[in-house]
């Protein structure tokens, strides 16, 4: 297909979206990330039963945490995709990106030159 | 359980203002089983913070640690060395642990990030509900095993008052009527001429009202 999607996505393999915990997300954007989404099975068609179904309910409460500390809860989405579509895969990369672009970088990047995670 | 609620982050926030090193302390017992104050918790809080803190472009450096219990202090000894380190304690164990954390380091701030609710179970994942709490006489022998100190609105002996409607108590249409419970059970029990015992007003100097209570074991006492 040679489908391209932005260079800035950065792609962290796990087993299954439900895998995913808020406390890796947070960690993320310690470490500076301006955005972090899931991209889960279509809901119904998880292998694991409710792995996406767990993730989707994370993403929510991690909007909340996000919201908490003062970062747009837009940073954080939960997608579902197929597998086997790759258009898709590349259609969300360049949506999220898009809108990350929108908001700007991470608060917490642009208020701390000095800051290490 | 002792069942809680993690307090606001600006409440933390603000307890927090002066310090640049805490010590961020989580409890292995009923504050990890309700997910409020485990070690989990414990991390998502001190991420909270690192980015609160990092997005004021303020610094602070905190230690995550999780003690087995913060209410017996054996366990409480196993901060002793590093403790000095920090400015203050963050506990996110229930009031018994943070002041008993603050009973054994008399010249730190000991802070607590939950708010302590109540003796309770889990419906369900995700779901806690009370069900006890503490008077000190217990009386679910005689209304059928639903306790009409910790689940009637106005702890009722001889119940229901007019609030209840449709099995529903006044404050709040989500609870159930503990008296209704009773009735209830009592009927399933076959036992519904119980209901007509009138149980006498309640000595409640064993409960909050007679103080502060301790529980002495002479045989165990070392």
């Amino acid at each position: 297909m040679r489908l391209s999607y932005p260079t800035n996505v950065k792609v962290v393999k796990v087993p299954c979206t439900g895998r995913v915990d808020v406390i890796m997300v947070l960690k993320a954007f310690e470490s500076g990330v301006d955005g972090v989404y899931l991209a889960g099975c279509l809901e119904g068609e998880c292998h694991f039963l409710k792995g996406n179904l767990r993730a989707k309910k994370r993403v929510m409460y991690l909007k909340k945490l996000l919201a908490e500390v003062g970062i747009e809860p837009e940073r954080v989405e939960m997608y579902n995709v197929s597998s086997s579509d790759g258009p898709r895969f590349a259609q969300i990369a360049h949506e999220m990106t898009a809108k990350i672009r929108t908001l700007g970088p991470s608060p917490i990047k642009s208020a701390s030159k000095s800051f290490k995670a | 359980m002792i069942v809680g609620n993690r307090k606001p982050l600006e409440e933390i926030l603000e307890m927090i203002r002066p310090y640049r090193k805490i010590l961020l302390l989580g409890c292995r017992e009923c504050v990890t089983v309700c997910a409020v104050g485990g070690e989990r918790e414990v991390a998502v809080l001190a991420s909270e913070l690192k980015l609160v803190r990092a997005k004021q472009d303020q610094e602070i450096e905190i230690k995550e640690f999780a003690l087995e219990r913060q209410c017996d202090h054996e366990y409480i000894d196993q901060i002793k060395p590093f403790a000095g380190d920090y400015e203050a304690i963050v506990s996110m164990a229930c009031g018994a642990g943070v002041q008993y954390v603050a009973e054994n380091f008399p010249k730190m701030m000991v802070l607590p990030a939950v708010n302590t609710t109540f003796l309770g179970v889990t419906l369900e994942q995700g779901v806690w509900s009370e069900r006890c709490q503490g008077c000190g006489d217990c009386v679910l022998h005689l209304t059928a095993g639903v306790c009409p100190v910790a689940r009637c609105a106005k702890s009722l002996f001889n119940g229901p008052c007019g609030g209840s409607s449709n099995g529903k108590c006044e404050v709040d249409k989500d609870t159930n009527c503990a008296w209704q419970l009773i009735i209830d059970r009592l009927k399933e029990l076959g036992q519904l001429e119980r209901y007509e015992e009138i149980i006498p007003p309640k000595d409640w100097s064993t409960a909050r009202d007679g103080g502060p209570r301790v529980r002495i074991r002479e045989d165990l006492r070392l």
